[in-house]
């Protein structure tokens, strides 16, 4: 069964990944500090307070979320995981995307070679109907694929 | 590239490289980053930046290669800056040799960094701390100046208390905006994205504790802007000094755990002073804060101690910085609590983190100084939350009153109350 969302675009771009999903908003640098601090080869989440992403492996996946939450240095983190290769491939926004959240995708594009492909607004029904696992295709005009 | 938002000609001929490629990606950060917020236009900025990024942590290579392009094209921001709080202080925070071991791999680029930042354009090397607005430190806004600063607790203070406008900016973009001095208008920076879409109503018995207040607006309303009913009973309508210090730490823990970047104080922070409830938007939710809702928030705190009734190692207070007020009030209040357990001196080893220029006044009034040092407590200008990073200081037992501390490291989070109990008696059993 496949089910389409349509989004806007951020950072465009096409790519297929598995769903990884944080029904709350994402604290950025509780979730990637302890992984990328331990110079681990993936970013597993690392927020006691999102039991979603706790545990979860993060790198390379299309990561489903509402916002991002937490500190200002979030936006260098996600730049710095973008850099060393530990980003997911795609962060898909229910809601509009956030400053911190928009600024780490911008500074990954611009100053990396690295891109993450952001997509935004693709509502609450999106973020109720992906589950872990799912098969996400993202196209370049912000169509979001998902599979079960 | 292409977009929406007005450019002036000189802002278009930097785009396209008329002031070199380094300011053409500056510019074409900032030009994306107002585009996803349809902002109309950039604007300039009226005060000094305060950046969030202090810390030389090695693997944030990328970082460093972005401070190298700008020190190399000769790029400083328009005026000096201040930065969050240097990670490391041997000397009133101690580790052991594998933590210190750990620290020199961790933070070996710490003086290349702060190099970096000088050449970038960084006030003194007393500059760092996450509390700039500090009247010893200087970087203090006026109402209404636009800013380009990050750091989230700074953020919400100049939003909220001073009535400065800045949006909650991401590091290295708020360097961007200083360099450029120029930032994309929207959100924060407009008079409709400062509206409240939440009422907060306080309706607890007795004054609320500052952080565990904060965190539960902060996990309600996430990033939106709440008006809070009901907190002048407590900490009166004139933003004096305690004032202040009650809004700093309230602030920190709204924006820690969730997002916000302004609250308003009914009576008290000046916006909600000056325009009241026409401060609040049509169809705003409402939040009510009772006794038992606080109780239920802090309750809801994991233990991550690998054993949860070790005896603490270690306990921090003053995350974000504190003031000094509240060095004064703190040492006043250790000061009881050691009368009352009939102890001279305390038993957990306890640091206080303040700025480097309020450290220097307060050890001015040397009847205090003596007093805190003489309890053996510590004082330091370092980050807590730097410190914490280090994965073997993360295994020691840590006690803190920052909610702050508490979401990013594996710090237990207690009241004052609670936590000077246990820094005085050194174990967290009553």
């Amino acid at each position: 069964m496949k089910r389409e969302f349509k989004g806007r675009t951020v950072v465009a771009g096409s790519v297929q990944a598995s769903a990884v999903v944080s029904n709350n908003g994402m604290n950025t640098l509780a979730t990637f500090q302890k992984s990328i601090l331990a110079r681990k080869k993936t970013v597993v989440g690392s927020d006691q307070n999102n039991a979603d992403l706790f545990k979860k492996e993060i790198t390379g996946k299309a990561l489903c979320l509402p916002r991002t939450i937490g500190s200002t240095t979030g936006g260098m983190v996600l730049q710095s995981a973008a850099a060393l290769g530990l980003a997911p491939k795609a962060m898909l926004f229910s809601e509009s995307i956030d400053s911190i959240g928009a600024a780490g995708v911008i500074l990954a594009d611009v100053w990396t070679v690295n891109r993450i492909v952001t997509v935004d607004c693709l509502g609450q029904e999106f973020l109720d109907y992906v589950k872990d696992g799912m098969t996400i295709t993202v196209k370049e005009d912000g169509t979001v694929l998902v599979e079960q | 590239m292409e977009y929406k938002m007005f450019l002036t000609d000189e802002e278009k001929a930097i785009l396209n490289g008329a002031k070199g490629e380094v300011m053409a990606k500056v510019m074409k950060s900032l030009v994306m980053y107002g585009e996803v917020f349809n902002a109309k236009k950039m604007v300039k900025i009226s005060a000094p930046a305060h950046f969030v990024t202090s810390f030389g942590i090695s693997i944030m290579k990328a970082v460093f290669d972005i401070m190298d392009e700008i020190n190399n094209a000769g790029i400083t921001t328009i005026d000096k800056f201040t930065v969050d709080p240097r990670p490391l202080d041997y000397e009133n925070v101690k580790c052991n040799p594998l933590e210190k071991l750990v620290f020199g791999i961790m933070y070996g680029k710490q003086e290349d960094y702060e190099e970096q930042l000088r050449k970038a354009g960084l006030k003194d090397s007393n500059a760092f701390s996450c509390t700039c607005y500090m009247k010893e430190v200087g970087n203090i806004p006026k109402k209404g100046d636009i800013l380009s600063w990050a750091e989230s607790s700074a953020v919400v203070y100049a939003n909220s208390v001073i009535g400065a406008r800045c949006n909650r900016n991401s590091a290295l973009i708020e360097m961007f905006g200083a360099i450029l001095g120029k930032v994309p208008e929207f959100d924060l920076l407009t008079n409709e994205g400062r509206l409240a879409t939440w009422i907060i109503e306080v309706r607890t018995s007795k004054k609320p504790e500052a952080q565990v207040l904060g965190s539960a607006i902060g996990m309600k309303v996430m990033s939106e802007v709440p008006y809070i009913k009901g907190l002048d009973k407590f900490i009166g309508k004139e933003l004096n000094e305690q004032a202040k210090d009650y809004l700093k730490d309230m602030g920190a823990a709204t924006a820690s755990n969730g997002a916000v970047g302004l609250y308003h104080v009914e009576n008290l922070t000046p916006e909600a002073v000056e325009q009241k409830e026409e401060l609040i938007r049509e169809k705003a939710k409402v939040y009510v804060i009772d006794d038992t809702e606080l109780e239920k928030v802090k309750k809801s705190y994991p233990v991550i101690w690998k054993k949860p009734d070790a005896k603490p190692s270690r306990c921090f207070i003053g995350c974000p910085h504190l003031s000094y007020n509240q060095l004064i009030e703190w040492t006043d209040r250790i000061g009881k609590e050691l009368e009352k357990q009939g102890r001279k001196k305390v038993s957990l080893e306890t640091v206080f983190t303040s700025a480097p220029d309020v450290v220097e006044n307060f050890k001015k009034n040397k009847e205090y100084y003596d007093r805190l040092t003489g309890y053996g407590i510590k004082i330091s200008s370092i980050c807590p939350l730097m410190y914490m990073n280090n994965p073997i200081c993360a295994k020691r037992a840590v006690v803190t009153n920052s909610n702050k501390l508490r979401t990013y490291t594996t710090a237990r989070y207690y009241t004052d109350e609670e936590i000077t109990s246990i820094a005085v008696r050194g174990d967290i059993s009553r």
